[in-house]
C-alpha cells in the first residue's frame, strides 16, 4: 500500500562556494512517521533541514514539504510546518502564556483557541502556577518541552526538530520523546535529527549522513540486521568512521 | 493584521519588562536636556586676561577696569614685562595678553592717538578669536569715551565714524539655548531611532529567535512595521517629553505650531528608523550594529549644523548634509520654533524626509531576506 509522502527530496543539493554541505541526497518522509535524521557534527544535518523549511535556497535538486515546492512556495511551506531549532529560540523575556500566545497569534490561532491551547499546554507540561514566570528562569529541560509544544501549537503537518535534546537530562529526554510520540500519534510527522543513538531506536526509520550524503537510511532493526551489529551506536560508528570531513 | 497585532504586542511587552531600556529611553535623554544646553554654549566667558601696563596712569587703570567689569575676562596675571606675561601664557594660567605702552596716556591725550598690543594663546581657536574681538570691541568702547570727553565741546565730530547698529531677527536676545535645545531634541530622537532599533533586532538575530520568525508565515513587511512602530511611538513620546521640558525649564514655546513639528517628526522617524532597519539586516552582533549605528549618527550629527553653521562648511561637505536626515530636521525645528515657519514653508523638507524614508525602508525591506543563500 502506497503511504501518502509529506516529504519528498531528489538529488537535493546545497553548495556553499566550493563546499557541498549537502550532496545529492534522495528520500522520502511518509506521513506520521517519526524520521531520524542522523549524522556526524559537521555532516549536513541541519543545513538539509533548513532547505526543507525554506531557509535556505537549496544548490540544486527538487523537493516538496507538506506538497509544496521548495523553491517557488516555501511561504506555504512555512504555514504547514513547526520548527524548533538547535538554538533555544522562545523569546527568553517573556513569559511562558505570552510565548504561547505570541506564536499561536502569528500561526493565525484565534483568541478562543488561544486560550485552550493555553490551558491545555500548561497542565500538559505541569506549568501551572509558572504562566507567569519568565521562560528565562525555567530549567532547560521544560524549556525545551515547551519549545516544541509551542512549535506544534497550530498543529502543523510536519515539524522539524534539530538536535532537540542536546544537554536534556535522560529523564527529560525520555519526557520529551513521549511527547513525540504523542503528536506522531496526532498525525504529526516527525523529521527529528540527533546525536543520541538511543534515540535513534525510538524512529520509525533514520537515514545516516556522511560527509553530506545519505550512507544508509531503513529502520534502525534493518540496518542492525544489514550491518551485522546489535545497537545503532555500531551502526552509526561504522558509517561516521569513513568520513573525510573534519568534525567541527 | 492580526499577526501584526501580535508582533506588536510583543515588542511593547519586551521594552516595557526591560527597565534598563525604559532608563535609557526615557532618564537619559532628559538629564542630557538639562545638561547639556546649559553646558553646550557658544558664548565664551572667563578668558584669562595678563596685563602688562607700562604706564600706570589713570587712564590704563580706567581702562583695565571696564575690561574686568565687562564680565568676560578675569585679571589673572599682572606682569611687570611682556616676557614675564607670555610665561603666563606659556603655563596656561592666561589666555590673552594686553600690553599698554608706558606714555599711553599722554600720547593719547597730546597726540590723540595710542598703540596698544594684544596676544593671544590661539590654541583654543574659538576662544582667541571671540576673546580678541571682545576686547578690541570693549577698548573700542572706550576710545569713544574718551573722545567724547575731550571733544564734547565741538559741534562736529572730526572724524567721520560709521556705527553700525545690528538687530538680530528671530533670536533677539542672541539665546543659545533657543538655539541648542531643538537640536539636541532632534540629536536624541535620532539616537533612540537608529541605534534603539536596529540593536533590537540584531538582538534577535543573535538569540536565534529570528530563526524562528523566518520559518513562520509572518511576512517581512510585518516584521519591519512590528518593529518599526514600537520605535516610533518611543521616539514621540521621548520628543513629547523633550518639549514639554524645553517649555517649562528654557520657556521655549514655537512660535509656529506644535502641530507642524510633529507632523515632520513622524516622516523623520519613519526615516531613521528605516536607516536602523537597514543597519540591522547588514549586522551579525549587537557590537557591529553598535559600532556602525555610532559612526553614522556621529557623522550626521557633526555635519547636521547643531555646532557649527552648514553655511561655513566647505562645499564638499555642504553636499554631504544635503543627504543628512538630521540636518533636515535640525533646520525645521529651528524654523518652526524661532521664525514660525508653517507646513508650507517646509515644503522641500518634507519632500526631501519622504524621499529618505522610502529609500531607506525600501532598501531594508528589499535587504532582509527570510532565507538565506
Amino acid at each position: 500500500m502506497e503511504t501518502e509522502k509529506v516529504i519528498r527530496a531528489k538529488e537535493l543539493t546545497k553548495k556553499f562556494g566550493a563546499f557541498t554541505a549537502v550532496d545529492n541526497i534522495s528520500f522520502e518522509v511518509a506521513k506520521g512517521e517519526i524520521f531520524g535524521f542522523l549524522g556526524a557534527n559537521g555532516a549536513g544535518k541541519t543545513t538539509a533541514m533548513r532547505m526543507l523549511c525554506g531557509l535556505s535556497l537549496p544548490t540544486s535538486g527538487t523537493a516538496s514539504v507538506a506538497g509544496f515546492d521548495v523553491y517557488k512556495e516555501s511561504e506555504a511551506i512555512k504555514k504547514n510546518i513547526g520548527y524548533m531549532s538547535q538554538k533555544f529560540s522562545l523569546y527568553e523575556d517573556l513569559t511562558v502564556t505570552e510565548n504561547i500566545s505570541f506564536y499561536a497569534g502569528i500561526y493565525g490561532l484565534n483568541d478562543r483557541q488561544i486560550k485552550e491551547k493555553t490551558s491545555q499546554l500548561l497542565a500538559q507540561l505541569h506549568l501551572v502556577g509558572e504562566e507567569k514566570s519568565l521562560v528565562r528562569s525555567l530549567p532547560l529541560g521544560w524549556k525545551q518541552k515547551l519549545a516544541f509544544s509551542i512549535a506544534i501549537v497550530h498543529d502543523p503537518a510536519i515539524v522539524f526538530l534539530d538536535e532537540p535534546t542536546g544537554g536534556v537530562d535522560p529523564i527529560a529526554r525520555r519526557e520529551f520523546w513521549s511527547m513525540i510520540y504523542a503528536a506522531s500519534a496526532r498525525g504529526i510527522t516527525i523529521f527529528v535529527t540527533t546525536h543520541y543513538m538511543d534515540e535513534a531506536e525510538y524512529c520509525d526509520r533514520v537515514s545516516i549522513m556522511v560527509d553530506g550524503r545519505i550512507d544508509a537510511l531503513d529502520s534502525p532493526m534493518n540496518l542492525m540486521k544489514e550491518f551485522e551489529v546489535n545497537s545503532m551506536d555500531d551502526v552509526f560508528l561504522q558509517l561516521a568512521r569513513n568520513a573525510q570531513r573534519i568534525e567541527g | 493584521m492580526r499577526t501584526l497585532k501580535f508582533l506588536l504586542r510583543k515588542e511593547l511587552l519586551q521594552i516595557f519588562r526591560d527597565p534598563a531600556i525604559f532608563r535609557i529611553l526615557f532618564i537619559m535623554p532628559m538629564v542630557q536636556l538639562l545638561i547639556l544646553p546649559l553646558a553646550a554654549d557658544y558664548e565664551i566667558k572667563n578668558i584669562n586676561l595678563g596685563v602688562v601696563d607700562h604706564d600706570h596712569s589713570t587712564y590704563s587703570r580706567k581702562m583695565i577696569d571696564k575690561i574686568t567689569s565687562s564680565g568676560y575676562f578675569r585679571l589673572r596675571d599682572y606682569s611687570a614685562t611682556y616676557t614675564q606675561a607670555l610665561h603666563a601664557i606659556e603655563q596656561d594660567k592666561t589666555d590673552l595678553i594686553l600690553e599698554i605702552p608706558s606714555q599711553f596716556e599722554r600720547n593719547l591725550v597730546k597726540e590723540s592717538e595710542s598703540d596698544l598690543l594684544i596676544s593671544v594663546n590661539a590654541i583654543n581657536g574659538v576662544k582667541a578669536g571671540l576673546g580678541a574681538a571682545y576686547l578690541q570691541g570693549i577698548i573700542h568702547d572706550y576710545n569713544q569715551e574718551i573722545r567724547m570727553e575731550w571733544i564734547q565741546n565741538l559741534r562736529f565730530n572730526p572724524l567721520p565714524i560709521i556705527d553700525v547698529t545690528s538687530t538680530n531677527w528671530y533670536n533677539p536676545n542672541m539665546n543659545y539655548r533657543v538655539f541648542m535645545v531643538p537640536g539636541i531634541l532632534v540629536m536624541l530622537v535620532t539616537m533612540i531611532g537608529s541605534s534603539f532599533a536596529s540593536n533590537n533586532i540584531v538582538r534577535e538575530k543573535e538569540m536565534g529567535t529570528i530563526e524562528q520568525i523566518n520559518v513562520s508565515p509572518i511576512k517581512k513587511t510585518q516584521f519591519i512595521i512590528g518593529k518599526l512602530v514600537p520605535f516610533w511611538i518611543l521616539a514621540i513620546t521621548v520628543l513629547t517629553l523633550g518639549l514639554i521640558l524645553a517649555r517649562l525649564v528654557y520657556g521655549i514655546i514655537p512660535l509656529g505650531h506644535y502641530s507642524t513639528i510633529y507632523f515632520f517628526a513622524s516622516i523623520y522617524l519613519v526615516a531613521i528608523l528605516g536607516l536602523g532597519l537597514l543597519l540591522s539586516t547588514y549586522a551579525q552582533t549587537q557590537q557591529q550594529s553598535m559600532l556602525v549605528s555610532f559612526f553614522v549618527t556621529m557623522i550626521f550629527n557633526l555635519l547636521s549644523g547643531l555646532y557649527t553653521p552648514i553655511e561655513s562648511m566647505p562645499q564638499w561637505a555642504q553636499v554631504i548634509t544635503w543627504f543628512n536626515p538630521v540636518s533636515y530636521f535640525i533646520q525645521v525645528m529651528r524654523m518652526v520654533m524661532l521664525k514660525g515657519s508653517s507646513l508650507a514653508d517646509i515644503e522641500h523638507h518634507i519632500l526631501a524626509m519622504l524621499g529618505f524614508a522610502i529609500f531607506f525602508n525600501g532598501w531594508a525591506i528589499l535587504n532582509y531576506r527570510k532565507r538565506s543563500g
